[in-house]
Formats: structure tokens, sequence, C-alpha cells
């Protein structure tokens, strides 16, 4: 996801590692690619400023001229200053459970509102909570019905009065919710620009109105330089209270995030990682500043993992990829919990240098039970040893499982992606210490 | 509004910005250099081009033997016009039907775009339809449906969850039965590092051109102004699975300076086609190089400023 920049990074820090000592020379020129990484990953130039200003400082500090490895030590230094400015202001949710509760989202237009609606609708009825959404963007063609369907699906009651004024629904939506005892009330506004007067006049009605509990921008983690204009001007109109920051499943270096921080000093809470209304996560902050910094995303891929995959099969997969000693047996067993755990695709984009190696594999959904069968149609020892598998072998097992020898051949090379994958990963952590060290950083 | 007052009433802030910092007669030191490259990031321009362009300004002070900062600021605004320009040659109308696949990342205006496209299309008095290719986003389809209806537009859709590919024939099949002038066909946003997707949208071409090889005439990519770096691999990947046509730069309205464009035109040598200005039906414009960057950068003096 981040591999040109953690390349960047590896080069920066080798360079360091090689002087032994730092002299600041050579800190000033590892802060300006340090400043060009951030600035190439959409951080605000402003932001980069000031923060490359701190950790040129601290690196200059005897902490680091001292230390027998000044690379490792200005690495720290780096991530810590980012960690710090990523999640500084963490704070949990103001919502209350023996009362209504009422949440606003608001943004650009596109930036994922409606789908983060229907994605916090989702999140806290698994916490128990009872939501109601509120269809009250107006403006955009087709957004109630948008809205709807999201509700629809989830079997989530949907709010909408067409033809109705955006405050005019939001007053029926909250008098309903009150009537119903729903205890979560989550209104979908119209998205708008930051510097339209009239619209973020109405949108400072819509709070008024709605005396939320929480307010969250909704920011597309895609945003350049312009996210600190954007966020400080909606910060200054409606003070919200939380960031969402969405489509993270892509390949996007996130750096709005920092920007967004830094001129708001508000807490990002989620992250949107998909389109799908279960592809919400919380924020973390560590993990963050990793992503900006080229570290990848393996405890978001931990966890998540570990979330599906019972203890005892997660504990054993992370030795065996950690040994490197994985099978095809492994392999079905494995394509068999992620099945459950969602797109694959997400979930291997998360790791850093795979987006190659997940586009040689091209692992979908629907190819699994063609996998499942092929390798149900394997001896035990082709499974341990895939490279025995010859033509007549291929033959036979084409045969087996209705599948092509082409097919067969597929799958090895996916195997053998998915090998070469893992041996990333373990570099990744290796680098880091071990997968266990990784795992600690998960607050 | 004129499109320079359009983007002005959104653009100014570079402008402002820049002029507070050089002022109007600025020496070639550092401080002014390192201040236009500020400005030329801060409009997402990218690290890389505008160390490019900085350099490139440097030889052509040098050369034109350029004395004061407006002078300089007009020669950077002459090289980010040369950046931008890019020319194809424009085939006209026939054959029929002339088809238009928008494609794009997620959230970016491809919807309304196709509105807007269609619109214009509507006052040439062209017979246009739209294809509700995207049956996967909720809401998609009845949202092109009130677009049909707004342009007066012919609206072929299947339902939600139905295969895309198949939504993309059967628009190639009626827009050829009925004889139209062209078909605009909106597809699912998609984030390029998305494989099954990109493969998706490889495989709705393939159908298009199945019946009908001249098809599709263009491949318009749509780009949200606000974004930043990632604009380029969006367009890396776009092109390579696609072969992308033409570039759609979308809310130009807000502040963002949309300078992505610039590296996206330098990189891929792709012409801008058209620009997006707001959530309205009429809220689309031509692309005019030196006209988006007279509204981005302004003019250095407030003198020249006014003299438009
Ligand atoms: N890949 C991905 N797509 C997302 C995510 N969140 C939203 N989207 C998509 O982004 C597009 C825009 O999302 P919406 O929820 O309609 O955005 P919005 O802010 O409500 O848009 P407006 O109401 O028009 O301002 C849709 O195609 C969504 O499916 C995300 O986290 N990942
Ligand atoms: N301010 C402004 N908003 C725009 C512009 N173009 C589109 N929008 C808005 O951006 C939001 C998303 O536009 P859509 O046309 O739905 O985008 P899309 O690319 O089709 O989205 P998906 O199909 O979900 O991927 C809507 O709220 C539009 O009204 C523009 O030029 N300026
Ligand atoms: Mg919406
Ligand atoms: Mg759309």
């Amino acid at each position: 996801m981040f591999e040109e920049l953690s390349h960047r990074f590896d080069a920066i820090f080798n360079r360091l590692r090689g002087h032994g000592k730092l002299s600041e020379d050579n800190i000033a020129e590892a802060v300006r690619d340090v400043k060009r990484a951030l600035l190439e990953a959409d951080v605000n130039y402003r932001v980069v400023k000031k923060f490359t200003a701190a950790v040129q400082e601290k690196a200059l500090g005897a902490e680091v001229l001292q230390s027998i490895t000044p690379g490792q030590q200005f690495v720290k230094i780096v991530h810590n200053e980012l960690t710090q400015l990523m999640g500084g202001n963490e704070r949990p949710l103001k919502l209350h459970a023996n009362r209504m509760n009422v949440v606003v989202l608001a943004g650009l237009q596109g930036s994922g509102k409606t789908t983060a609606c229907a994605k916090l609708a989702l999140y806290f009825r698994k916490q128990g909570h009872q939501p109601l959404l509120v269809a009250a963007d107006t403006q955009r063609p087709a957004a109630i019905d948008q809205l709807e369907t999201l509700g629809k699906a989830l079997g989530i009651p949907v709010y909408a009065d067409r033809g109705k004024k955006t405050l005019q629904v939001v007053e029926g939506a909250l008098s309903r919710a009150r009537s119903e005892g729903s205890s979560l009330v989550i209104i979908d506004t119209a998205g708008r620009l930051h510097i339209d007067i009239e619209m973020m006049g109405e949108l400072k009605e819509i709070c008024n109105a709605a005396r939320p509990d929480e307010i969250f921008f909704v920011a597309d983690a895609m945003t350049g330089q312009d996210a600190v204009n954007v966020a400080e001007q909606f910060y200054h109109e409606i003070h919200f209270t939380g960031s969402i920051l969405t489509k993270m499943d892509g390949d996007a270096r996130g750096g709005a995030a920092l920007s967004i921080l830094d001129v708001t000093g508000v807490p990002i809470q989620f992250v949107g990682v998909g389109e799908k209304s279960d592809a919400l996560e919380v924020f973390h902050p560590e993990r963050m500043a990793s992503r900006i910094l080229g570290m990848g995303d393996i405890v978001s891929l931990v966890e998540r993992a570990q979330e599906t995959f019972d203890a005892e099969k997660s504990r054993s997969l992370e030795k065996k990829i950690r040994k490197n000693i994985f099978t095809l047996q492994d392999f079905l067993e494995q394509l068999r919990q992620i099945k459950k755990m969602g797109p694959i695709g997400d979930l291997l984009a998360m790791i850093p240098g795979v987006g190659r190696a997940v586009q040689e594999a091209e692992i979908d959904n629907s190819a699994l039970t063609k996998i499942e069968a092929i390798i149900c149609s394997m001896t035990v020892i082709e499974r341990d040893k895939p490279q025995i598998i010859d033509g007549n072998r291929k033959k036979r097992i084409a045969a087996g499982s209705g599948t092509l020898v082409q097919d067969i051949n597929k799958l090895l090379k996916q195997f053998d992606s998915m090998k070469l994958m893992m041996k990333r990963m373990n570099k990744i952590a290796g680098k880091r210490g071990h997968a266990a060290a990784l795992r600690s950083l998960a607050p | 509004m004129s499109l320079l007052e359009r983007l002005k009433a959104g653009l100014n802030k570079t402008r402002t910005q820049i002029t507070s910092i050089l002022g109007s007669e600025g020496s070639f030191d550092d401080d002014f250099y390192s201040a236009l490259e500020d400005a030329l990031i801060s409009a997402d321009i990218g690290v890389e081009l505008s160390t490019n362009i900085i350099d490139g300004l440097k030889e052509r002070i040098r050369r034109d033997k350029i004395a004061t900062a407006p002078e300089a600021y007009e020669a950077m605004k002459a090289l980010l016009v040369e950046q931008l320009q890019v020319h194809r040659l424009d085939e006209d109308f026939p054959p029929k039907p002339w088809v238009i696949l928008v494609v794009g990342v997620n959230g970016v205006g491809k919807t309304t775009t196709i509105g807007k496209i269609a619109h214009e299309l509507r006052g040439k008095g062209k017979s246009v339809m739209l294809g509700a290719v995207d049956t996967f986003r909720a809401g998609a389809i009845e949202q092109l449906r009130i677009w049909a209806e707004r342009t007066g537009s012919e609206f072929i859709a299947q339902h939600d969850g139905a295969d895309a590919a198949s939504v993309a024939f059967d628009a190639m099949e009626a827009a050829r039965a009925r004889n139209v002038d062209v078909l605009i066909l909106d597809t699912a946003g998609r984030l390029h590092n998305k494989i099954n997707l990109m493969n998706e949208i490889e495989k709705i071409l393939r159908v298009i051109r199945r019946n009908t090889p001249h098809a599709p005439n263009e491949i318009l990519l749509v780009v949200d102004a606000t974004t930043g770096q990632n604009a380029m691999k969006q367009v890396a990947v776009f092109n390579d699975v696609l072969g992308i046509t033409g570039l759609v730069i979308t809310k130009l309205d807000g502040t963002a300076k949309g300078g992505v464009a610039l590296a996206l035109a330098k990189t891929y040598r792709l012409p801008i086609k058209k620009i997006g200005v707001g959530e309205g039906i009429d809220d689309l414009q031509d692309f005019n190089a030196p006209t988006y960057i007279e509204a981005m950068f302004g003019y250095l003096t407030e003198n020249s400023a006014q003299a438009v």
C-alpha cells in the first residue's frame, strides 16, 4: 500500500544507519526526505513543516546523537511524533446507554456520508442500540432512495419525508424516534462545500435543531492539500466532535488524516474500509502513523484475522506464517476461514507490497469453491509438498475435481504468490521485532 | 457567471496567498522559490512536478533575463499552461451510436457529470440514452433515472445487483435499435486497487465492443479536484486497463486547486475534456488551459488582475 513510501523510508534509514552517529547534516538530509515523503502522502505542506520541525528538534537532541543505533532511534522519533499528532486527542464517544442519542454526519459531496450512516447504524446496533436513520439530504438526486435501500438491507428503520424541508424532516424524525424509543438517531445530510454560505447555514440549523451528541465530519482518505481548508471551515461552522476517514481500502496514503487532526484537534473515530455496510473500523492512531510511514497495516490484518478465526487456529496460523511452513492444507483451511472474513482483496491489500501479488493471484470469493475442490482432490503428500505435482498428477487432480489443468496451474501459482506475500509480511514484522511485538502495539 | 469568474470564486485563495507571499517586487532568492514551491504544492501539483517547474522557471529567468517578480510569475504560469495543453483530435459524431463510457473511483461525480453532458448534448439537438451500468451502489439506478428525466434522455436499466456487463450489452443493443446519437454508460465507482472491480470494468469494455467494434468512442475518467496525489495512481491503473481517452475534473467550485490535473496531463498526455463546477445541470464547462491556470494562480499584482 505504501510501497514507495516504505522504500523511501528504508533508503533514508539505511543511510542513517551507515553513519553510526547522527550529525546535524545527515539529520537535515533525512528531514528533507521525510518532508518530501509526507508531502507525497498528501499531508498539508504547513502541517509537514510543523511536523518536520518537531522531529528535527528531537532528533538533534542527545537521545539520538548518543544512541547506538541512530537509524532505529530516528524511526522511533518519527513514528512517535506522528502517533502523538494522530492520537493526541483520543477520547471515547459521548453516547449514553440510557437515553436517546443523536448523531449528525456532514462533509463534502461524495465523501461517503450516506454510506457511513448505514455503517454506524450497523456498528451501534451490534452494541445494543436501536438506531433510526434519517434521510435529511433533500438535495441530491435519489439520496433518500440510497439511504432507504441501505436501511432495508440491514433491517434498520429509515425516516424520510419526501418533499419536506430539511428541518421538518429532522424534527419529524426526532419525534418519531422519541415515540418509538430509538436509542440512536443518525442524520444523513447533503454533501456541501465549506464555502457555500447558504448550505453551511442550513447545516448549522440542523445541528441546532437536532442538538447532536456527536457530529462527525466525513472525509475522503484521498483528499489532497485542501483538506485543511475544508476541515477548518466545517469545524468553524459546526464544531464537529469527531471525524470519519473513508475509502481507506484504497491505496491513498491518507496524509489528509494528519492535516485534519492538526487543524481541528478533533479525533478521528472511525475509518471506512469498503462500500459495504460492515466495512467500518475504529481508528487507531498508531496504525495510521505506521501506514503513513509505510510500515503497513499488519496490526489491522492480525486483528481482523483474530476476529474471525478462533484463537487457537489464529495462533497456529501466525506461527506457520512466521516459520514459513505453510502448506496447501493450511491454505485450504485458511481460505475457508477467509470466506467468512469478507472480500479477500480488502484483506490482502492491507499488507504493504502485496498489491501486485494479489493481482497475480486474482483471488475472488467465487473462485474459492473451485480451489477447495482442487485441494480436496490432492493427496496428503501433495498438499504438503506441492512441488511434486507433475503433469500426470495434475491431470488426475483436474479429473477428480472437475476442473482443468490450467486451474491447477493457476492455483499453484496463487499459492506461490501467497507464500511470497507471507515472506514479505515476515520481513516487515521482523523489522519491528516479531509479530507478537506488532500485536502488542494494538491498543 | 463566466468560467473565469466561476473558477475564480473558488480558486481565489491561492492567488491571494501567493500574492501576499511575494508582494510585487521580490528578489529571486531561495525564499522566493520556496514560496512558489509552497504555492504549487498546496495546489496538489505534487513535489516532483513542482520541482521541475521551479527548475524550468530558473532556466527561463536566466534565459529571458527576467527581472521582476510579476514577470517571473507570468513565466511560471506559462510553464504551467504548457504542461496542461494536450491536443487530441476529436472525431465527429458518426458512427452511431457515439458511445461514452464513464469510469472512476467512488463518489467523484460520474453520474452527475453524465447528467450534465447529456444536457449539453440535448441542447445541441442530439438524442441521448443513459445506461445504468452501476448496479451495485444503493440508489444509483434511481439517481441516473432522475438525470435521464431532467435531460429528456432515454434510459436503460435492469435492477439492483444485476450483472453490470449485461446491462452494458442491453444498452448497446437498445441504442442501436433506437438509432440514438449518443449512449452514455454510468459505471459503479471502483477503487483502482480492487482487482475484481477492475476485471469487471474490463469485461464491460469487452461486451461493449462485441457487436460494435468502434465503441466506446470515449472512455472518460472522472477525477475529483479535491484528490491529492492518489489521482496519479487512479489514472495509471484505469488507463492501463481501459485506455482512457480523456479526463473530467469535477468539484472545481470548491477551494481545491485541482493541481493534480497538471501532473496527470503531463504524465499521461491525456486531454481534460470537461470540468465540473457545481452540482447543477449547467455546471459543466470546457477546459481551457490558460483560463484554468489564470483562475488557479491569478496575477501577481492587483492592477493586472483588475485588467481582466
Ligand atoms: N471503497 C470505498 N467506497 C466507499 C467508502 N465509503 C463510501 N464509499 C463509496 O463512495 C461513494 C460515495 O458515497 P456516499 O455515501 O454516497 O457519499 P455521500 O457523502 O453521502 O455523497 P453525497 O450525499 O452525494 O454528498 C459511493 O460509491 C460509496 O459506495 C469506503 O470506505 N470505501
Ligand atoms: N460541488 C460539486 N459537487 C459535485 C460536482 N460533481 C458532482 N458533485 C456532487 O458529488 C456527489 C457525488 O456525485 P455522483 O455523481 O453521485 O458521483 P459518482 O462518481 O457517480 O459516485 P458513485 O457512483 O457513488 O461512485 C454528489 O453530491 C454530486 O452532487 C461538482 O462539479 N461540484
Ligand atoms: Mg449522501
Ligand atoms: Mg454514480
